[in-house]
């Protein structure tokens, strides 16, 4: 980022929640970058940007999508980036229909699933796009990684390279977004079309073969109903641009927490496998063999997947796992529908749960509609929380607020809590992988104190008490358990594993049990061991190569040797797009990885994120698979095509496009089609969890105002890190809510006094800053006002106050199942919430008012 | 103008075996508010809590001032500017190690003295809580703990330094708004800095506290400002209070002895 020369930041305030990789922007910006924050609300990263854009919470898919419209109008674009590097060529199935021609829906919506069949989104030719016979999942969408759905494309799919065809990717594009105009963003977003076109000139004059553009986003943007489509847009103005592979370039995801990127990496998502490989479905994969063949691509290094996957069972399963028990595919458990964290939790409330790990989590804080999990905990039997403290999920069912107001006692709920006390991270070492896929290592700085014990100990340990309490069991059942490889060394007063060895076998080791040094190694016959491929290499050469702490001045500006970049080391992705077609830098300003003639090779300031040997005119030969089937040319070497895809044919639940769709609760209809929001959104209409009126909706204005929920830079996210600890409790002291002079006026909220905030799930209380940070909105020529609120609260720590999460209803997105917490409606009038039973009244009051259905306890 | 100071500035008592003066240039242009400097000051010197959890009002600021017990502080000032739009300043505040420090100069214990650093540092296991050192300072930095009695402030982390690593704040500062160093060249640095800043079009960019012939005779904490030093809570012009104080001790006397001499011609023209 720091060699960017414009910065978009968007869906992200990353000065407050990212302030360390923020100094990377500030160095950009020290050497000349322009830096734009688009976000609803003017904050500390609004402060140090060139240009601050005020938009609607909910509305950035009709930003974004103008600006691909001005770009494709505007003749802006980075022609031979596109036609080479990107599926703008390629020709789509005549079955196709796009949402200009349905009012809102692609061709293929199953209105009574609320599902696409994706048929018709197939590259023109490629049949059915590979499906399997009996395939369940492209449905339910539960099992999809890193490499989309099963399609194979057999041969090079039908182009026209002049971009002429009416069905290539590239006016099919073009049509799709005609619509969204710099007039529709000033309608829809509420941004001046003057101040729109600002952005889109910076965007474009900061792109091309001299100059990049990158992006930075985090869960401003992936907090929708809709949340994937948004990212979805950003990259297809990243590859119009040509800002993809190439140094300051990119789309920054930026993560939350220190390791997230390691825990989808690692995986804690039930519908994953390490290294991005697709849990199993329960049916439709009865052998290794389908298994294999559904999932293995015809292109590109998803070609591999037999060496990818038999190497972890081999990681997990050692001597036992053989050719003939198919390597013990079948101890791997399967899914069989979505078990992501909302569904479980309603199943939970449901009383089909009994029992829950909580590592790190505070689900009665941080989850949306908060107090749906603290009831749903109150059913379980048994609950594990370890944590640093008490957390609110840990005493819910003696001190929470649910107790207050009367509508849990105490003694009725059965829940057997156990806190067992966390080891914080400077109490054990281990490895984070941070936003940018760098792997780095942490030394132990001092021994947990009493009980405090690491994650890893208490998962190494749980698991060799079940495997002691298992040892007599004949029990096919517990096999997968008991022959788990479970051995770890271990050291010290209380057997602490070692986290190198766990480290060592992620990297995974050769037949000769020396550790491998790139997934290309990877054998698919059994004698090759990794516990996850994209990390192999972390470990090269039997070193850790996580700790490499080489200062920057004593290296490359690329610094390759600070920590481990997954995959291979490599800093940047698709590098060899920073090359054009032959294999030359698109310019020397922005040289990165480029064709050595002489050498034969690709080499650069960067491992290559291509087969170092293949020449840039490359032609695969007839019958070549894997990458050896992707032209010299084509860049996005996971991909089956080798294209950057502006068109995505599989692999996503909600279209093969980004359409705009309106937040599940808005005060606007959506002005672009008939079809309100994403048809393909999951919802959980039930008791504690109503959804307000649709706009238009007579008793609509009960919940008035646009409402967003985020982080502060004092606290950490549900705050069971910072609420308990004086110097950050005493920064950002109380809950508080942020609006406009104007809103304050209409609604006679006073400065550092109180306000009540209402929606159909609950009431909460904040202290009131009213502040010009918030500006109000012109929105189809009404004013739009919108309410910030941190979530940080709780009712224990030093620093107490309401949760915000407690307002959200339950809605998500269908691709990741991620909750729209960004964007709501609300009520807010002056003065303190009602206590006790007073409490669910006035919320059932508001919710009589706006014609809801009655939650069963309202009689 | 070259202020007569009353007692000796760095070096004086160090017979040339004093390093170089050291220091801290706050660039407040890129600073984010993220108040990592005040907990890591915290953190590294053991400061407690600074007073009860009360929101403020006052923008992000729920610090509100440097004190016994906050040594850094963090402002925020929101700024309507019409067709400029909006602006919020940060600023992070700390001591200023002061040239002619007035702290230093009326504390009667010696607990305050002047480092080989050229910093300015309280002694607490001699500091008796006197309070002298409190409205001697010119920008109300120090301050007396109220339930301990003695005097407390910012040592520019006189550990660390002792041991070669720089001060916490300064450490923990991610987007090197807070640079610790060399005075003379971090005044070389903060001017390069306004320079291009300036350049850039940021004409209000100025430095404030760097040029030793102010009242304080400059500050070994100087800042890099985007408005005047009063929008941050800073004095414009601080004078050591202890500048004036022998002219002041000067004509105190000259009018004693004047009124003396008045009694004395009274008595005198009495004695007839």
């Amino acid at each position: 980022m720091a060699n960017s020369d414009c910065i978009l930041i968007q869906g992200s305030n990353m000065a407050e929640c990212h302030p360390v990789a923020f100094q990377w922007v500030v160095e950009a910006k020290q050497r000349g970058a322009k830096v734009i924050h688009v976000d609803p609300r003017f904050t500390r990263t609004s402060a140090l940007a060139d240009l601050h854009v005020p938009l609607r919470a909910g509305t950035d898919i009709v930003f974004l999508g103008a600006i691909v419209n001005h770009v494709l109008e505007n003749e802006r674009w980075f022609r031979d980036y596109v036609v080479r590097y990107t599926n703008a060529a390629v020709i789509i199935s005549e079955d196709f229909a796009d949402t200009e021609d349905l009012d809102g829906l692609f061709s293929g919506f199953d209105p009574e699933q609320g599902t696409y069949d994706d048929t018709s989104w197939q590259y023109a030719g490629a049949g059915d796009g590979g499906h399997a016979e009996g395939e369940h999942e492209s449905e339910t969408g539960q099992h999809f990684g890193a490499l989309g759905a099963p399609t194979g494309v057999a041969e090079p799919p039908e182009q026209d390279e002049t971009l002429q065809h009416p069905r290539c990717v590239f006016q099919l594009l073009r049509r799709h977004f005609r619509r969204y105009t710099p007039e529709l963003v000033e309608r829809v977003c509420g941004v001046p079309a003057s101040q729109f076109l600002q952005v889109a000139e910076l965007l474009c004059e900061n792109s091309g073969r001299e100059r990049t553009t990158s992006f930075a986003y985090a869960v401003g943007w992936t907090q929708h109903s809709v949340g994937a489509q948004y990212i979805r847009t950003a990259a297809i103005l990243q590859l119009l641009l040509g800002n993809i592979g190439r140094p300051g370039g990119g789309i920054m995801a930026l993560r939350g927490h220190a390791s997230i990127q390691g825990s989808t990496d690692i995986p804690t998502l039930y519908n994953l496998l390490p290294g991005y490989i697709p849990m199993a479905h329960a049916e439709g994969y009865p052998d290794l063999a389908t298994y294999i063949e559904q999932h293995t691509k015809k292109g590109g290094f998803w070609g591999h997947m037999d060496t990818y996957l038999i190497s972890l069972l081999k990681a997990w399963w050692g001597e036992k796992a053989t050719a003939d028990n198919d390597w013990c595919y079948d101890y791997l458990p399967r899914i069989s529908g979505d078990h992501s964290t909302y569904r479980t939790a309603m199943d939970m409330l449901d009383g089909k749960v009994r029992g829950f790990f909580l590592l790190g989590e505070n689900p009665a804080v941080g989850s949306a509609n908060a107090r749906l999990h603290r009831l749903a905990m109150a059913k379980l039997d048994w609950l594990v929380v370890r944590d640093l403290v008490e957390i609110e999920s840990a005493s819910f069912w003696r001190d929470g607020p649910e107790i207050e107001t009367g509508e849990l006692r105490t003694e009725d709920i059965a829940t057997e809590v156990f806190l067992l006390p966390a080891a914080s991270h400077v109490e054990k070492e281990g490895s984070f992988t941070n936003t940018q896929r760098l792997l780095q290592w942490r030394e132990k700085a001092l021994d947990p104190k009493g009980d405090c014990r690491s994650e890893l100990w208490f998962m190494y340990h749980l698991g060799g008490i079940i495997r002691e309490r298992l040892a007599a069991s004949d029990d096919p059942k517990d096999r997968p358990v008991l022959d788990l490889t479970w051995d770890y060394p271990t050291s010290g007063p209380h057997a602490d594993p070692d986290a190198e060895a766990v480290l060592r076998e992620i990297n995974g080791w050769g037949p000769d049990g020396r550790a491998l040094s790139a997934f290309t190694e990877l054998k698919a016959d059994g004698s090759t061991v990794c516990g996850c491929w994209i990390y192999c290499g972390c470990y090269a050469g039997e070193v850790n190569q996580v700790a490499r702490r080489k200062p920057r001045d004593q290296q490359s500006w690329v610094a390759p040797e600070w920590g481990w970049a997954w995959p291979a080391n490599r800093r940047i992705l698709y590098n060899r797009a920073s090359a054009d077609p032959d294999g030359r830098p698109w310019s020397e300003r922005k040289r990165y990885v480029w064709w050595d003639e002489q050498a034969g090779e690709w080499t650069g300031e960067d491992v290559p994120d291509f087969p170092r040997t293949k020449p840039p005119h490359y032609q695969p030969p007839e019958g070549a698979t894997a990458e050896d089937a992707n032209r010299g040319d084509e860049p996005f070497i996971m991909q089956v095509d080798g294209r950057g895809a502006l068109f995505v044919p599989s692999g996503l639940q909600d279209g093969p496009f980004p359409a705009h769709y309106e937040p599940r609760e808005t005060p606007f209809t959506n002005p672009l089609y008939g079809q309100q929001q994403n048809p393909t959104r999951q919802e959980y209409g039930r008791p504690g969890n109503r959804y307000h009126p649709r706009p238009g909706d007579p008793e609509a204005d009960t919940y008035p105002y646009v409402f967003t929920t985020y982080r502060l830079t004092e606290h950490h996210t549900a705050g069971g890190m910072s609420r308990f600890q004086p110097y950050l409790a005493e920064l950002q002291p109380e809950m508080f809510c942020e609006v406009s002079p104007a809103l304050a006026a209409e609604r006679g909220l006073v400065h550092g006094g109180w306000a009540t905030i209402v929606t159909a799930r609950a009431a909460i209380e904040a202290r009131v800053l009213v502040t010009d940070r918030i500006r109000p909105l012109t929105v189809e020529g009404r004013t739009v006002h919108q309410v910030g609120l941190p979530y940080h609260w709780g009712s224990r720590g030093l620093a107490t106050g309401d949760a915000a999460n407690d307002l959200l209803s339950i809605v998500l997105d269908p691709n990741v199942h991620i909750q729209e917490a960004k964007a709501a409606t609300c009520d807010i009038r002056p003065g303190r919430r009602p206590r006790g039973a007073a409490l669910p009244k006035l919320v059932a009051q508001y919710r009589m008012r706006a014609g809801l259905e009655a939650d069963a306890d309202e009689g | 103008m070259k202020v007569d100071l009353p007692t000796p500035t760095f070096g004086g008592g160090y017979d040339g075996q004093a390093g170089p003066r050291m220091g801290f240039f706050t660039d407040t242009s890129i600073c984010i508010g993220c108040k990592a400097c005040e907990v890591a000051c915290k953190e590294w010197n053991l400061v407690p809590q600074d007073g009860p959890l009360r929101l403020t009002g006052d923008s992000y600021d729920n610090t509100g001032a440097l004190g016994a017990s906050t040594w850094r502080h963090v402002a925020f000032v929101e700024q309507q500017r019409g067709d400029e739009g909006l602006r919020w300043l940060m600023s992070s505040d700390v001591c200023k190690h002061c040239s002619s420090a007035a702290c230093l100069e009326v504390c009667p214990t010696g607990a305050l003295f002047r480092t080989e650093f050229g910093t300015v540092v309280v002694q607490p296991d001699i500091c008796n809580g006197c309070g002298y050192c409190v409205p001697a300072c010119p920008f109300g930095v120090i301050d007396r703990r109220e339930e301990d009695g003695r005097a407390f402030k910012c040592t520019l982390c006189y550990d660390r330094l002792r041991d070669g690593l720089e001060p916490a704040c300064a450490k923990a500062c991610p987007t090197d708004s807070i640079q610790f160093g060399e005075l003379d060249e971090l005044r070389g640095r903060a001017e390069r800095r306004v320079a291009t800043l300036r350049g850039a079009g940021v004409g209000e960019a100025r430095l404030y506290l760097e040029d030793e012939a102010d009242g304080i005779g400059g500050a070994g904490a100087f800042f890099l400002l985007l408005d005047e030093p009063e929008v941050y809570g800073f004095p414009p012009d601080p004078v050591s209070t202890t500048r004036d104080l022998p002219r002041l001790w000067r004509a105190a006397a000259l009018a004693a002895g004047t009124l003396l001499a008045a009694v004395a011609t009274a008595f005198v023209g009495q004695r007839r």
